[in-house]
């Protein structure tokens, strides 16, 4: 699949075995494009093709009050550049306030922007989430985001292939997020290095497209450029009728294209590696790296290196502990990992009828404006507030902490986004991933759980 | 982009591993819109205690190690594709960071901006390490046309770097130039596309 869809870019072979590849669509926001589009300004040039970037503000907003002007200056200022260089080199922008507006890997697959068959790029790691729908799909850096507004090319080195298959039916409580951090403490953070993963096997078939998109989401935690997943009909059920797919025979014509994208039978991959769902059961990190995650009933191992000690002590857990019981202050559901409609859905369904914990603070966060608005038409919002949680704007918000959406210093968050880096969500807050159901039940208990007990 | 071609300096050992793009630089120093400035944060967590003192044992804050190159533990640059942790590097000084494993993205963002990821085997990485613990003032070189490393003692490691970005790293040039010199063919593609 994946060199079906690269072989369809190249533009040109250059000495030294690099590949001059054409770029099909093009995600911007405010934080990793200012500079890019003043490269532009110094060299007196348009964007190329500005009909295949769109851009969104998602990083830096506030998730209170968005019809309100920014209080911080410098998140306001970075907004503002960003309307003032869509407007200047004629980009669409969903900005604030916007009915499309969301984070940016949300918004994409919403609009229909994001489609199998295509190579899709933004300045932003989990650009990896795009790859869900059968696409070379890729974060990169601003130099990179210049070089695409420039010339809609990048000039890459082709990347490994692996193939990571997992088999069976997933067990009872285990959901999309539960597999890709079992496969993120398998692969270790940078195993996949290198790398572009093709995800396949029932397991990962029988998953939604949001669900598809969580897996692929996490794919760079492993250190892969990407992942990806052969398109199917889920992928053209949820594509047909979005804003930006053809209609009519032009659709049938789309997903005939589509069809003849997916590995043949043989193919053939630099690495290939086999996972079962018998194995993965609802996860939970315990460290300060998405690698370092085990399933609910094990405990803390001792890998006896200066950087894993380094990292227990920030999180103040000892090895041997078991996570399970171990008390929280905040759970933030949301992120480009899980904070789709089907995720808030799940969220709704295990909270109703219950209360959060009073030591708690739990917020939810749609990804986008659709999210919100469909969350608010099926009576979601009311679920989230009758039981004591926080209903948001939408935004990556808490994830990275770049607004004012902060865990204090020495807190432990569960949380439904994708890193659990030192401080990730703010000076010396402590982060534990797991999957939206997880983080819902450390809610109502005040303390980290086995959803199961819940659900069996 | 400033030229490299070859580098002798001390250098700043940093043995940990895994280093994300969040420790080099935190996101809340992310919100600037020039390239500028940013090496006044990098490490920022690590450098200084959340009242902004410096805190001791961090190396950073440790008078006896300076220098134009940064060795650090196993896959360095990890996470986040901020290319902001590269210009921070640039910005405090760094022209050349060695490692026995760079993250992908970083490692680009890095040739994009000047410096060079000199990728070690993790023996060779233990050796710099000890190095500098015997002797903070060890005198590195890089060669960046003979792609050689050497710490002085005539223990020479020969790197391997892309060819492509090699050049660019020589000449100073960037990959925009290029893509600007070849624009007709880029249509050329997309009229074929489109056909």
């Amino acid at each position: 699949m994946f060199d079906k869809i690269w072989d369809a870019h190249v533009v040109k072979e250059i000495p030294g075995g690099r590949q001059v590849i054409y770029i099909d669509e093009h995600f911007i926001h405010e934080v990793t494009s200012p500079q890019a589009f003043t490269g532009l300004r110094q060299r007196g040039i348009p964007v190329f093709r500005p009909n295949k970037t769109h851009a969104t503000a998602d990083h830096n907003v506030p998730t209170k009050n968005q019809h309100l002007p920014i209080k911080e200056e410098l998140s306001r200022k970075q907004v503002d550049t960003l309307t003032v260089n869509c407007n200047d080199f004629n980009v669409e922008l969903y900005g604030l306030g916007h009915e499309r507006q969301g984070i940016v890997h949300v918004i994409g697959p919403e609009l229909g922007i994001t489609q199998p068959g295509k190579t899709i790029v933004c300045g932003d790691s989990h650009t990896s989430t795009h790859g869900a729908f059968g696409n070379i799909a890729f974060g990169i850096g601003t130099s990179q985001v210049e070089q695409v507004l420039s010339a809609q090319c990048l000039i890459l080195d082709r990347p490994k292939l692996m193939r990571i298959t997992v088999d069976g039916t997933l067990q009872s409580g285990v959901t999309a997020k539960d597999i890709v951090l079992y496969l993120n403490a398998e692969m270790t953070v940078g195993g996949c290095t290198g790398y572009f993963i093709e995800y396949a096997g029932d397991a990962i078939s029988s998953l939604s497209m949001e669900g598809r998109m969580t897996v692929c989401n996490m794919s760079i935690e492993m250190g892969a450029r990407g992942g990806m997943i052969a398109p199917d009909q889920k992928t053209y059920d949820y594509l047909e009728g979005r804003p930006f797919v053809s209609t009519g025979e032009a659709f049938d014509n789309l997903v005939s294209e589509w069809k003849k994208i997916a590995s043949d039978p043989g193919a053939s991959f630099d690495k290939e590696v086999r996972f079962s769902t018998e194995d993965i059961t609802p996860m939970i990190t315990y460290g300060t790296n998405p690698g370092m995650g085990i399933g609910i009933d094990e405990v803390i191992p001792d890998l006896s290196s200066d950087s894993f000690y380094k990292s227990l002590k920030y999180m103040d857990y000892n090895s041997g502990d078991k996570m399970e019981g171990k008390v929280i202050q905040h759970v933030f559901i949301g992120s480009c990992t899980n904070s789709r409609i089907e995720d808030l859905r799940s969220v709704a369904s295990f909270i109703k009828g219950k209360q959060k914990a009073s030591s708690v603070k739990a917020m939810i966060v749609p990804g986008s404006k659709q999210v919100q608005k469909q969350a608010k038409e099926e009576g979601l919002d009311d679920i989230f507030r009758s039981a004591g949680f926080e209903f948001r704007e939408p935004g990556c918000s808490a994830c990275l902490g770049m607004n004012e959406d902060k865990i204090p210093a020495g807190e432990y968050c569960i949380s439904t986004s994708n890193r659990n880096f030192e401080g990730r969500q703010g000076q010396g807050a402590r982060t534990i991933l797991a999957s939206p159901l997880m983080a819902a039940a450390a809610a109502i208990e005040g303390k980290i759980v086995d959803v199961r007990k819940y659900i069996n | 982009m400033e030229k490299f071609t070859q580098l002798t300096s001390t250098a700043v050992p940093l043995l940990i591993e895994d280093i994300d793009t969040d420790q080099i630089i935190p996101s809340r120093y992310l919100k600037g819109i020039s390239k500028e400035g940013f090496g006044d944060h990098l490490f920022r967590d690590w450098r200084y205690d959340n009242s902004g003192n410096p805190i001791s044992d961090f190396v950073f804050n440790n008078a006896m190690y300076t220098g134009k190159i940064l060795i650090a533990g196993r896959n360095f640059g990890c996470g986040s594709s901020r290319e902001h942790a590269a210009w921070a590097l640039a910005d405090y000084g760094f022209r050349v960071v060695i490692s026995s494993f760079f993250a992908d993205i970083f490692k680009g963002n890095a040739m994009n901006n000047g410096i060079v990821p000199i990728t070690v085997s993790e023996e060779y990485l233990h050796q710099l390490f000890t190095s500098i613990e015997q002797d903070a003032k060890s005198v590195f070189t890089i060669d960046l046309e003979k792609q050689e490393l050497s710490n002085g003692e005539g223990n020479i490691f020969l790197f391997e770097i892309d060819a492509y970005k090699k050049d660019c790293l020589i000449n100073g040039y960037d990959d925009i130039d290029y893509l600007l010199s070849m624009r007709k063919e880029i249509e050329l593609f997309e009229r074929k596309k489109a056909s």
